[in-house]
């Protein structure tokens, strides 16, 4: 473009206007719900709306997987290598009913439970020494670097040494699934703490301790709470696994020792139901308590979508 | 409010910079933000550290915030030297995320009244919440009291700040180019609010910014700074300027007079002094 072709491509100079506003439509006065006062444009269908629930889309599918399930089972016909849908639905409600379920999943829940705060302070200690020390720094990273890509069921025939059969060896492992994946979130966390917040809180005279508990840790919550969340399914299949090859002399057993057990018995639906088990409790944890938390915390304060 | 304890005369500044000369550590070794600046604040002031990024001013404010211990020379308020953070000395930073998030806006407000109390004096949970409504009200944002910061607009949130720290009470209010982040309307409107604000309760204030017009408008007066290092290149009046004289001569001429001082006569084009030594 020369500057020859500016001149000849001038616009022309328009009158100007004024004119009185027009009123806006469906004008919103409640800020907070400046997205609700947008009508539609047309009510949506009754199939549409219900394709809408993500629920109910899943449901459709889990019943499709299941209707196969018992279409293949019945095709098989062998009890022993593959229980129908129906069959083992039977077995977990009567297992439920008759009391015996109830009670090794309330074991394995237990130590579960145990091993998990045990986790879950050796964390927290480990983050509190590596935000005040450097070389508590170097320590946190340099076990987690270490101990994180240890699977820990590995370390079960060490724990065994050291616990003996039971409960103890149990709550070591755990305790080892939950620790270096939180700590490594914990701290990641602290350290993503805006520098603006942290002068604030020192600006309004906070000591450490309340920097700590009213600043550090609810900035850092979208961190701990996934680090809380990995730690649980870690922690979770751990168990089941460790139940499943050691927890077998353990005086009382857990989930994994009924499934280990029926399965010595030949009760192949009863295997079947103790997975559905499995597969219900960790749903039921990962999916509703922690997600009712993210709800009530980190989503509500908009820190995380 | 009650009788300001300012009105009474003055014989000492409130805060009173000698010789402060301010180094830190960047990656490209020790960089000294300023040298050797003083200045005077008195109560009332709506004092403005004003110059091109470089000259240390967001430097110096958190110095008199005491997160900054300065390498040579003094910052003293009340004649009492700075050497931590304190409730007397409230700072509004730019970014959004000083509100913390977990906080609604009542509560963002009553935090620091709960954790620091009111001129050393603690207060309780109902005075605090009674104080931060009051604040929320004068700055136009009782209705959002139970909203939570990710709500706000970019002006709100600016405004929450300031009345989190306007309800502190604090000696000197410390503003870090708090509207920087701020587009254009909405910073001029905060202008007007902040100068309403003082209107109706005065306070002392050390505001910095690198806009002249702002500088003109919200200070009385103005300590320019020349950049690496910053260094004090004048002291300005401004009392005389408002929004309403924005666009007169003498705010003209003030602002030309301004430029002139930091970037010498060539005006823009001496902006990148790096680029004018080349060519």
């Amino acid at each position: 473009m020369s500057a020859g072709a500016n001149l000849t491509w001038e616009p022309p100079v328009r009158p100007e206007y004024e004119v009185p506003l027009a009123p806006a439509p469906g004008a919103v006065h409640s800020v907070a719900a400046a997205g609700a006062a947008v009508p539609a444009a047309r009510a949506p269908g009754t199939v549409e709306r219900l394709v809408q629930f993500g629920w109910l889309r899943k449901g459709l599918l889990l019943l499709a997987i299941a209707v196969l399930w018992e279409a293949m089972a019945r095709w098989t016909d062998n009890d022993l290598l593959l229980p129908g849908f129906l069959q083992t639905a039977k077995a977990l409600a009567e297992g439920t009913l008759s009391g015996e379920l109830p009670r090794y999943i309330g074991v394995s829940l237990w130590v579960l439970l145990q091993g998990y705060l045990a986790g879950v302070l050796g964390a927290f200690l480990l983050t509190l020494l590596a935000m005040s020390t450097r070389i508590g720094r170097d320590l946190l990273e340099t076990l987690t670097a270490m101990f994180n890509p240890l699977p820990a069921i590995a370390l079960l025939p060490v724990a065994l040494l050291w616990f003996g059969l039971g409960k103890g060896s149990l709550v070591f492992v755990l305790m080892h699934s939950v620790m270096w994946p939180l700590a490594l979130n914990t701290y990641a966390g602290f350290r993503s703490v805006p520098d603006t917040l942290r002068m604030a809180g020192r600006n309004y005279g906070l000591g450490s301790v309340r920097m700590v508990t009213q600043i550090l840790v609810p900035a850092a919550l979208p961190a701990i709470l996934s680090g809380l969340k990995i730690g649980w399914a870690f922690a979770w299949r751990t168990l089941i696994a460790a139940e499943l090859v050691f927890g077998t002399t353990s005086g009382q057993g857990g989930l994994g020792w009924y499934i280990f057990q029926s399965r010595n018995e030949l009760f192949t639906d009863k295997v079947f139901a103790g997975l559905a088990a499995v597969i219900l409790i960790g749903l039921l944890f990962e999916n509703i308590v922690f997600q009712q938390v993210e709800r009530l915390t980190v989503r509500r304060w908009g820190m995380q979508r | 409010m009650n009788v300001l304890p300012f009105q009474v005369v003055q014989n000492e500044p409130l805060l009173r910079a000698r010789g402060v000369t301010i180094d830190y550590q960047s990656d490209r070794g020790i960089v000294r933000a300023t040298q050797d600046v003083s200045f005077d604040v008195w109560r009332g002031d709506r004092f403005v550290l004003l110059g091109p990024s470089g000259c240390g001013k967001s430097t110096l404010l958190k110095a008199a915030g005491g997160f900054i211990a300065p390498r040579a020379g003094s910052l003293q308020l009340d004649g009492e030297t700075i050497f931590k953070p304190g409730p007397d000395r409230i700072v509004v930073f730019q970014e959004f995320d000083q509100l913390p998030p977990w906080k609604t806006v009542k509560e963002n407000v009553m935090f620091p009244l709960l954790a620091g109390g009111i001129q050393g004096k603690k207060i309780g949970r109902k005075e605090a919440e009674a104080r931060a409504m009051d604040w929320l009200a004068r700055v136009g944002l009782a209705p959002f009291a139970d909203a939570y910061p990710h709500t706000l607009s970019g002006g709100m949130k600016a405004r929450v700040a300031i009345a989190r720290a306007l309800a502190m009470q604090p000696e000197i209010l410390l503003m870090d180019e708090p509207f920087a982040a701020l587009d254009a309307l909405t910073r001029r409107r905060m202008q007007e609010e902040l100068q309403a604000l003082w209107d109706d309760t005065p306070f002392t204030m050390l505001f910095v910014t690198h806009s002249i017009e702002e500088a003109l408008v919200v200070g009385n007066r103005i300590l320019l700074l020349s950049p690496h290092p910053g260094r004090v290149r004048a002291e300005i009046n401004s009392h005389q300027y408002g929004l309403h004289s924005a666009g007169s001569p003498e705010f003209q001429a003030t602002a030309s007079r301004i430029h002139h001082l930091l970037f010498g006569d060539g005006g823009a084009a001496h902006d990148e002094p790096a680029l004018a030594v080349q060519s």
